[in-house]
């Protein structure tokens, strides 16, 4: 059998402590909001202040200079589970702070947020308590300086797609790509354009070409993005079959890893009663199990 | 200055969890190993170091001298610090001349309490207790500012725990792994494990320890030094107080086979080497040290034990025993030792 009690070691009410006067001046400038220090005969000035010299020995004098309220983040450290005594209750920094016009460094909490807000020489300064009673915690914590601001941008529109989009994407709409020829450097573009980019003149005959081609080059994309059917996603440039202009694509149907250069493509098209006037009529562009091409 | 060297040493098998005795009960065996080592029974003066906050009850050290037989009364005291400093206080008390022997122990069971906790009682009542600082969060502070690299700290650990399993005293901790942080740069592996544990040495002084023992570990420097409490009032980055400990003890007069250092957290350790001006050639917690087995207010002792027994083993000619006390190495003794 196991034996065990609960112990419980606390002084009702807590110790009285009496401040004597440089930390009572210190706690008591603290509940009317303000930051002091003490000065020692060296000229320093100790924040918080201590009755002695940490360097000497010495009495401090009795000059007390009002100091921050900001300050600069020297070190810290970094809490992801605050515990019961901590005094946020999300996570937080612990922080050496070094108040402006202080030698010596304040220890206390940074409400950063999140971990990647701190940094050495983060600009910090004092949230204080509503009420204040003179104590250490009249400070709730410090926040950093304000450096950014968000600015919601939004304005609405009405586009249509233009001539040439609009006669692509009715191809598309039919379950065709449809492309065109310059009649100057005979390349064939796809999607279908009214110009040639090349030769700045007007271009005339319009081409279809077939829904299979080969990759000349990809990127795996591992952020999350609404439009990608999954993570990571492939997204490829797809030189058509009889085309000279490759397209961007996404691909699929096959892990990312083994989307290569030369590898072979045909568009996986949704049902008949799905499409629209819209690229999303091609889920993706999906490996034909046919040998690489050469590029 | 009187000759003395540290002529037994003893510890219990530290246990991650509490086995069930009181602090007397875990002190005795220990006791009893050192006096028969010795062959004494009755020492000139006996010290210990532990802390009440540990049992949280208000003298709950004076219950362990059950253990003692303390009767008729002997010479006695008490430090409410780890037990190395006991040990200080025992050199300093045979120095007098009058009495020859020492005894000297430490015990704690910090599987009681929240020690992370009870450590916050220690921080100074004004400025930083009201914060609800625990001793992680302050460690913490110390590793960012020390901006030690994580792969040197992941091999301290690797290297403390394998040398723990080796230790029939330590406990069996496997090799450090994840990346999760306790209180960020600090992962739970960095942290000593909550240990429960006691340690006795013996001390004595001339011709006596010549007479107890084959190769006395001999005490040729003791010192120790302490700095600011508070943190933000000194360099966390180094340890002063532990360099003028070392050069008042003398550490860098000769070779250092070993040291054995107190440290709680793995980035101590570039911290005390750097202060103690130890060379790659020093071997550095040999038994695993306080990341292997950590039963606060006898970790320092044991430093000083372990770094005695290599030199009673014949292990080593000249090692170092170091302790530490309050937040971020406020506080450290050094103890040379030499056959």
């Amino acid at each position: 059998m196991t034996l065990e009690a609960r112990h419980v070691l606390e002084f009702p009410g807590g110790y009285t402590r009496t401040t004597g006067p440089v930390i009572g001046r210190f706690l008591t400038e603290l509940r009317d909001g303000r930051l002091v220090g003490v000065r020692t005969a060296g000229g320093r000035t100790l924040v918080p202040p201590l009755e002695y010299d940490p360097g000497t020995g010495d009495a401090v004098t009795g000059e007390f200079v009002e100091v921050g309220p900001a300050g600069t983040v020297e070190s810290w450290s970094w809490v992801h589970a605050p515990r019961a005594g901590h005094p946020l209750d999300r996570p937080f920094a612990w922080a050496l702070i070094r108040l402006d016009g202080a030698d010596t460094s304040l220890v206390h909490a940074v409400d950063a947020g999140d971990v990647k807000a701190m940094r050495p020489g983060l600009r910090v300064r004092p949230r204080w308590r509503a009420e204040r009673t003179g104590q250490i915690t009249d400070i709730e914590s410090f926040v950093p300086e304000v450096t950014k601001i968000v600015s919601p941008v939004r304005t609405e529109y009405v586009l249509k797609p233009g001539l040439a989009l609009a006669r692509f994407l009715e191809g598309v709409a039919a379950g065709v790509f449809v492309g065109c020829r310059c009649g100057s450097c005979h390349k064939v573009y796809v999607p279908y354009r009214l110009s040639c980019p090349e030769c700045g003149i007007a271009i005339t005959e319009e081409v279809e070409v077939p829904d299979t081609g080969t990759i000349t080059t990809f990127a795996i994309n591992n952020l999350p993005d609404p439009r990608a059917p999954e993570v990571p996603f492939v997204s490829a440039y797809v030189l058509l079959d009889g085309s000279d202009v490759p397209m961007i694509t996404l691909v699929g149907g096959v892990a990312a890893h083994e989307v290569r250069q030369g590898m072979r493509v045909r568009a996986v098209w949704v049902p008949e009663e799905e499409r629209t006037a819209s690229m999303a009529n091609i889920k993706w562009f999906a490996p034909t199990g046919e040998p690489d091409a050469e590029l | 200055m009187r000759e003395i060297a540290v002529v037994a040493f003893a510890q219990t098998r530290h246990s991650a969890t509490d086995q069930g005795q009181s602090e007397p009960e875990l002190i005795l065996p220990p006791l009893d190993e050192v006096r028969e080592k010795t062959g004494l029974r009755k020492f000139g003066f006996t010290c210990s170091g532990s802390c009440d906050y540990l049992a949280g009850a208000p003298f709950s050290f004076v219950s362990a001298l059950d253990a003692l037989g303390a009767w008729p009364p002997i010479s006695e005291s008490h430090v409410e610090m780890d037990a190395a400093w006991a040990l200080y206080e025992a050199w300093v008390r045979l120095q007098h001349g009058d009495v020859d022997s020492a005894l000297v122990y430490g015990f704690g069971k910090s599987s009681q309490g929240d020690l992370r906790e009870i450590m916050t009682l220690q921080l100074d009542p004004y400025y930083l207790a009201p914060l609800g600082l625990d001793q992680v969060s302050y460690a913490a502070l110390q590793a960012s500012a020390a901006k030690v690299d994580r792969a040197r700290l992941d091999e301290i650990v690797r290297r403390s725990r394998a040398d723990g399993r080796a230790n029939p005293y330590a406990l069996d901790l496997p090799d450090p792994g994840g990346d999760a942080f306790e209180v960020e740069p600090l992962r739970p592996y960095d942290i000593a494990p909550v240990t429960d544990g006691a340690a006795a040495v013996v001390l004595a002084a001339g011709d006596l320890a010549r007479e107890l023992c084959e190769r006395p570990a001999w005490i040729t420097g003791i010192a120790h030094r302490i700095e600011p409490h508070y943190l933000g009032m000194r360099d966390l980055a180094r340890s002063a107080s532990a360099a003028e400990a070392a050069r008042a003890a003398g550490a860098g007069k000769g070779h250092v086979d070993v040291a054995e250092l107190h440290t709680q957290f793995s980035h101590e350790e570039p911290i005390l080497r750097q202060a103690l001006e130890l060379p790659e050639s020093t071997v550095v917690n040999p038994s695993g040290g306080p990341l292997a087995a950590n039963p606060v207010m006898a970790t320092g002792l044991i430093r000083v034990g372990e770094a005695a027994q290599r030199i009673l083993d014949g292990a080593a000619s000249r090692t170092i025993g170091h302790a530490s006390s309050g937040p971020c190495l406020q506080h450290n003794l050094v103890t040379v030792m030499e056959a």
